[in-house]
């Protein structure tokens, strides 16, 4: 645990990605294997299940500290999270000089307290809080309330492994695809440059992610080495069939089992060693359902017979990874979509997200302004010679979103953000005129700069009217642009309506409280079909 | 039933029997100022009464004042009807806390102030009172301080690591107090050029006037063209972080001194690379030793968040109230980086 603190230390003490790199890589390369496979998982962002719950540690942080329950309480509103403040509040340790490893810890100590009766577990958790000091016991309160953000992505750690191991980052991020639990033997795995093939069966491929096009799609040169898509607004996803099985994964690298019956029944017709990347969407007579469908499916582990017949879904696939048992990833586009084309005959059930047939530029803003009558978000723009690449490179994979739907709105409530946000108010709800009433609208967090966050939190704390939890009402003064992508009636709102990712455009400061928009304008964008 | 010595306005505090404000942010006839800080010393007071030690930097602050009064630790002096005498606050250099008496009562006042040792200053002396006006800009129980040695060996650590990458280490602490205090808390223990902003060069020179023993330290202004300040340590004030002068300091590693900085978020949101928890204010245990180290059965909160400290000390069976001086000041996200913490 000792080793890992430090490691923590380190890549919490630089902003300098280089240093987190060579930081990770020192780690990596001396730490023992099982404690390292936790490393991984935990800095890949894995978490473990939740162990205890978290008014039993605020209980058991005021014992261990002799404070009054309220005053942790007050503290925590103070720090924003709670195993820091649990932290910051304990005594003391005794002394850490007896640290047990990361591996150990988690599986000794952290894990086993699930069975524990009440009573063991709380004895159990004083004893840790007592062994450990410093950042080690920061961390175990973090295990403990299952989040652990670092500051360095997924891309990073992936980017320190592949040096260790000496392979290339793309390798090292399929390896770290898929289901694996954090044992020595799969740390080993990890590193040794020769083992892929040992790797699981279900394992996914990391996806390709495009960047957004901020001009028009002529600066990408000549349109007869583009291939346009729509881009469908649902679940990017990607089937796996191989040895006679079928798994689906989503792009948050979950696996879907049992979630999409009717995409996996029609993917049994894939022939072995085949894997499609697409897109699951609400989908009925040729056309996508509004996303709203598409929500009531997602979370529902097992979807009963009603659910599938209310909310059908449909696989529409655009390329092809894995065909014949072998990676095909490095071929171009075009040859991939050859053989999607040979995959989705064996296979009728799943659809195909074909090209949107152009022959020059100047056709396609008419296409993309399409988009909202046909239910989709904009077109994307694939390079035909291009491979399929991990993450999100640019150059070859565009998205060519249209505009946002804007409103102005006015701010009525705030409360303070989360983590690191947690003394400044940065959640802001706005509404909009409905008769002689402001009604809400809209919930947004983001879109302003951090000068902006910082004034409009003074003016917040000065103009607060009344205070319900952490939650101010303030004046109705201020108005802000939002953006948002789509909208639906929505009978749970007081508003009767629901915007899809509003987000904070600018503010406003030349509009007063009669110039923002009215419910009316608002519900006059709910037509038919969308 | 007594009346109060003291009752809040023109932002600080008036003591009807004397005729005269404790740190005004208004002009008025006769002020008492505790220290040299911003949110305590302005210009416009009619005449100052002020610590001995004090007198250069307030006169640095506020312009040298017509009519000016320095007292000396511990020496009483009759004001009106009462009895004011100023001790040592342990806060910055000439910080003072106030002793008023009328009456039968006794009343203490404290500015800012700090119970940890500081080589720039009189260390923080408690006087008995009846009654405890107590600053409050770290009323909560995760403020709580390690020890300065532990802190400067942290500080020395990053700062020798930057030697190593020959990188410039910019350490970011407010210009008044604690800019020195590193400077003296370094003295003897290290030899490497110290660079100074370019606001901090006069206050500096005040001090090592008055005698501090500080590392030497340049300004800036004065490096040679083309300087990379590779292993140099660079104060700064806050201000400067988000400043084009911080352009000067190509590869630098930043760290911030400051209470504050005992919140990881704190640290994370201004992205410093470090932070360092070094407070010339109380901590939480601090705060609460001091009231009873004044013996003090009345506790009134001023600067600061005190509502929370006024209910805990309310719980240990103390009357206890909070003041409200100044609602737009000494909130952490307000100006954590403008006002000394
Ligand atoms: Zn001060
Ligand atoms: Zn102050």
């Amino acid at each position: 645990m000792k080793r890992f603190a430090a490691l923590y230390d380190r890549l919490d003490g630089t902003t300098a990605t280089n240093a987190k790199v060579a930081a990770l890589v020192d780690y990596f390369s001396q730490a023992p294997a099982e404690d390292a496979a936790w490393a991984v998982s935990f800095l890949t962002g894995r978490r473990l299940k939740r162990l205890v719950n978290t008014r039993e540690l605020r209980e058991w942080t005021a014992e261990a500290s002799g404070l009054g329950l309220w005053l942790i309480e007050e503290s925590y509103e103070h720090v924003g999270d709670l195993a820091e403040t649990m932290h910051l509040l304990l005594p003391p340790a005794d002394s850490d000089d007896l640290s047990p490893g990361l591996a150990e810890l988690v599986e000794q100590s952290i894990k086993p307290l699930r069975q524990l009766d009440d009573d063991a577990r709380k004895q159990a958790i004083f004893r840790l809080w007592r062994q450990l000091g410093g950042t080690e016991r920061f961390l175990l309160n973090k295990l403990l309330t299952g989040g652990f953000r670092v500051g360095v992505s997924k891309r990073l750690v992936t980017r320190a492994l592949a040096e260790v191991a000496g392979v290339d980052s793309a390798l090292m991020a399929h390896r770290l695809m898929g289901r694996w639990t954090p044992t020595a033997r799969f740390y080993r795995q990890l590193l040794d440059s020769e083992s892929d093939s040992d790797f699981e069966q279900s394992t996914p491929y990391p996806f390709y992610l495009a960047s957004p096009l901020d001009e028009g799609p002529d600066a990408l040169g000549n349109a007869a080495d583009w291939q346009a898509e729509w881009k469908w607004d649902g679940i990017r996803a990607q089937i796996i069939r191989r040895g006679g099985q079928t798994w689906i994964w989503s792009r948050g690298e979950e696996l879907m089992e049992g979630r999409f019956p009717e995409i996996e029944a029609a993917a049994e017709a894939l022939p072995d060693g085949c894997v499609l990347d697409g897109e699951i969407m609400a989908w009925q007579n040729d056309r996508p359902l509004p996303f709203a469908v598409l929500q009531k499916r997602i979370g529902r582990k097992k979807p009963g017979p009603t659910t599938l017949k209310k909310a059908p879904l449909a696989f529409l696939a655009y390329d092809c990874l894995e065909w014949d048992g072998k990676d095909i990833r490095e071929k171009p586009l075009q040859d991939r979509r050859e053989a999607l084309a040979e995959a989705l005959a064996a296979a009728p059930g799943l659809l195909e997200s074909g090209p949107v047939v152009f022959d020059h530029w100047d056709a396609l803003p008419d296409l993309q302004a399409e988009s909202r009558g046909r239910g989709v978000e904009g077109l994307m723009l694939k390079r035909l010679s291009s491979s399929y690449q991990v993450g999100r490179k640019r150059g070859d994979w565009w998205k060519w979103k249209v505009e946002p739907y804007t409103f102005d709105g006015v701010l009525i409530y705030a409360q303070p953000g989360h983590g690191r946000r947690s003394n400044l108010f940065t959640d802001y709800t706005f509404a909009v005129h409905d008769g002689e009433q402001l009604v809400p609208v809209a919930k947004a967090y983001s879109g302003l700069s951090q000068k902006e966050i910082d004034r409009l939190d003074r003016w917040i704390r000065n103009h607060t009217l009344e205070r319900f939890g952490p939650v101010r009402s303030v004046e109705p003064t201020h108005v802000f642009e939002l953006a948002f992508e789509g909208i639906a009636a929505s009978p749970r709102h007081k508003s009767g309506i629901a915007l899809r990712f509003p987000r904070i455009h600018r503010w406003r400061e030349d509009l007063s409280i009669a110039d923002a928009d009215s419910l009316e304008t608002l519900k006059a964008l709910l037509e038919p079909g969308k | 039933m007594n009346e109060d010595l003291l009752t809040p306005d023109a932002g600080g505090l008036y003591c009807q029997a004397g005729d005269f404000w404790i740190d005004p942010l208004k002009p008025v006839p006769r002020a008492v100022i505790t220290h040299a800080h911003a949110d305590h010393a302005r210009s416009g007071a009619g005449q100052y009464i002020t610590a001995r030690d004090g007198v250069p930097v307030l006169a640095h602050r506020v312009g040298q004042p017509e009519d000016l009064q320095a007292l000396d630790y511990g020496e009483p002096i009759e004001l009106g009807a009462s009895r004011v005498t100023l001790f040592p606050a342990g806060h910055i250099l000439g910080s003072a806390t106030v002793r008023i008496e009328h009456d039968g009562q006794t009343w203490g006042v404290s500015g800012d102030f700090k119970r940890a040792p500081d080589p720039t200053c009189r260390g923080f002396e408690p006087f008995a009172c009846d009654v405890w006006l107590s600053e409050v800009t770290f009323g909560l129980p995760v403020y709580r301080w390690p020890d300065t040695r532990q802190v400067m060996d942290d500080i020395l650590d990053w700062w020798q690591g930057c030697i190593r990458d020959n990188r410039p280490a910019v350490l970011f602490c407010y210009a008044l107090g604690k800019a020195q205090r590193i400077l003296a808390e370094l003295h003897g223990r290290i030899e490497a050029p110290v660079w100074l902003h370019g606001a901090m060069k006069p206050l500096t020179d005040c001090y090592r006037e008055q005698g501090v023993a500080m590392l030497p330290a340049r300004p800036v202004s004065e490096a040679p063209k083309g300087e990379k300040f590779g292993g140099s340590l660079v104060l700064a004030p806050p201000s400067a972080a988000g400043s084009p002068w911080i352009r000067r300091f190509p590869r630098h590693s930043s760290g911030f001194v400051s209470g504050w900085m005992r919140i990881r978020g704190n640290r994370r949101r201004r992205g410093y690379d470090r932070g360092f928890v070094l407070s010339d204010h109380a901590d939480w245990p601090a705060l609460i030793n001091t009231v009873a180290d004044m013996g003090a059965k009345r506790v009134i909160t001023i600067h600061g968040n005190g509502e929370v400290l006024a209910r805990h000390l309310h719980d240990q069976g103390l009357e206890a109230e909070c003041w409200n001086l100044r609602q737009t000041l000494a909130r952490p996200a307000d100006n954590a980086d403008s006002t000394p913490a």
